[in-house]
């Protein structure tokens, strides 16, 4: 049997799902992206002078692009498959000889090309208020898909779990924006008291974004190789329990 | 061939609720078979288990021979499911529903579309390929399941109620297109309702009634099982009571309609011959209820009355 053509249409599906509902899925992030580097960018960010060593628009941009990759990578999955689950067109891949990793592989893949797709429409945005020279590029890449992948795992558990669509907005409102807003998009964690320096640090979202911005402007808090490792982990712990909830058919099967 | 093998089937829901009580049941290959039961029998949860929808509690079922635990690709390959309920995205087109089921299979663009084409124009539905689904009616939606549930060519197809809720004009060129897929070599497995439906299509039945078959044989052995048949006749001259005819019950519905149980062993021509004798002259004769619906009807009350005891 070959699984590269039910691979290809899921992807396929998922990905004409977002570009049909472009108005909601990539304008949004364009217009709130550009009204960031205008307010705390350009009008307030004149006024704070240099951060790191680098302009305050400089160093907001790869923490806005790598906030917008995290939430639309989540947002894609968690509302894709809930809504399949939902409306039990689910039912159409489980009849079929699609085994679960394909399922996990497609919907994944779906959450990580819409990340992308938004973290580069909000980069062109960007380039509009900052003049950025990459510092490398495959840091830059590897960071944007290894977060998107994550964020896109977690947002297939959610939807798995989830019983309502209240339960599909609860992870991304409580948990992943404000995680997002700490994790030093705006800010670089030296400029936190002690404490809270110490806290911040146990946010994985502030490993991705200095691991980014490291990448784009070479400028980071902490160390790359930990942010690497940390992602993997997650990556792995996250694929091996969406797997194990597909085997056993959580949310899904009777 | 075996179609479909099921071998002590049970399914004990979170709830403690038994669906299913270690069920038997053969489907032999070119079958037109009805899988008839109240609602909340367990017609659901069996369909459920075959199609890979339900994880059973114990028990074993294959299709054409291959386990669907331990072979899932060949046995899933062989089946095809139109469920009760709409469960199509209703944003997508009928095409692209059709495809994208093709491409779940395994099955390269080129035949796909091929498979699309014959399944959605054996549908009548090539017209409509291009139509968002959600547009379409009832009917149309049905046929929608159907043809994707054919696009890979199953050996079996398990249609659950696939008449429910559609007019008589759909409902008949529904069974037409049921019929020629059989004849044409797919083993169909029918649930439905609609009880006349199962009696013109189905060759073999089985009854399933709180987890458990209470019947399972082939369609004119068991009509032959019918002790008593009920018919209808209409008057031509209208009547003050119901006659006395010894061996027969008559009742009067109104003064030109007269109902009649008609003993299988004393049959209907004396009935007539005594009609006769008594100047009643009948225009019509029609059966009260369809001879299926009585038969279960007679079987589940059987089964409440056990229970009861």
């Amino acid at each position: 049997m070959n699984y590269s053509i039910a691979l290809r249409t899921i992807i396929v599906k998922e990905i004409f799902r977002f570009v049909r509902i472009w108005p909601q899925t990539l304008l949004p992030p364009a217009i709130t992206t550009a009204l960031y580097f205008l307010i705390f960018g350009k009008l307030i960010g004149d006024r704070i002078g240099l951060v790191n060593g680098v302009s305050y628009m400089d160093y907001i941009v790869p923490g806005v692009i790598l906030m917008s990759v995290i939430s639309h990578s989540y947002a894609n999955v968690v509302s894709s498959f809930y809504s399949t689950k939902f409306q039990r067109n689910i039912e159409e891949i489980l009849v079929a000889p699609v085994p679960n990793w394909v399922i996990l592989a497609g919907y994944i893949s779906g959450g990580i090309i819409r990340g992308l797709l938004v973290g580069t429409v909000v980069a062109l945005i960007s380039m509009l208020f900052a003049d950025i020279v990459i510092n490398n590029v495959y840091i830059v890449l590897s960071i944007a898909i290894l977060t998107a992948t994550v964020f896109s795992l977690a947002g297939f558990i959610n939807a798995i779990l989830a019983e309502s669509f209240d339960d599909i907005s609860i992870i991304p409102n409580f948990v992943l924006t404000p995680l997002s807003y700490l994790g030093g998009v705006f800010y670089s964690v030296d400029m936190l008291p002690p404490l809270w320096q110490t806290l911040s640090k146990g946010n994985p979202i502030l490993y991705m974004i200095n691991a980014f911005r490291y990448g784009l402007i070479g400028v980071s808090d902490i160390n790359i190789e930990l942010a690497y490792l940390m992602t993997g982990g997650f990556i792995t712990f996250l694929t091996l329990i969406s797997l194990v909830l597909l085997y056993k058919g959580i949310g899904l099967k009777n | 061939m075996k179609a479909l093998s099921i071998r002590n089937l049970q399914k004990t829901y979170n709830n403690g609720f038994e669906a299913l009580k270690g069920i038997d049941l053969d489907v032999e290959e070119g079958d037109f078979f009805a899988l008839l039961g109240p609602n909340g029998a367990g017609k659901s949860t069996a369909i459920g288990i075959i199609s890979s929808l339900v994880n059973s509690s114990s028990g074993s079922v294959s299709i054409f021979g291959h386990n669907v635990k331990t072979d899932v690709v060949k046995a899933k390959s062989c089946l095809g499911v139109v469920p009760q309920e709409i469960n199509f995205n209703q944003f997508d087109t009928v095409k692209s529903i059709v495809l994208n089921q093709a491409g779940y299979y395994g099955m390269p663009r080129k035949l796909a579309l091929q498979r699309m084409e014959l399944c959605l124009k054996q549908m009548d539905l090539w017209d409509k390929r291009d139509s968002v689904s959600r547009r379409l009616s009832g009917g149309m939606k049905r046929r929608v399941m159907i043809a994707r549930a054919m696009v890979h060519a199953p050996k079996l197809l398990i249609l659950d109620e696939p008449t429910a809720g559609v007019d008589i004009e759909i409902r008949r060129s529904m069974w037409q297109m049921m019929q020629t897929l059989n004849e044409n070599g797919t083993t169909i497995i029918l649930t439905t309702h609609y009880l006349e439906e199962a009696e013109s299509l189905c060759r073999n039945i089985a009854i399933i009634d709180q987890g458990k078959i209470i019947e399972n044989s082939d369609m004119p052995s068991l009509l032959a099982r019918m002790h008593i048949e009920h018919f209808v006749l209409d008057l031509l001259q209208p009547l003050l009571e119901a006659p006395s005819i010894p061996g027969y019950q008559l009742e009067l519905i109104t003064p030109k309609v007269l109902s009649v149980a008609v003993p299988k062993e004393r049959g209907i021509n004396q009935l007539f011959i005594q009609l006769n004798a008594l100047n009643i002259q009948v225009s019509s004769l029609k059966n009260k209820t369809n001879r299926l619906e009585q038969l279960f009807m007679d079987l589940i009350d059987t089964q409440v009355g056990d229970v009861a005891l």
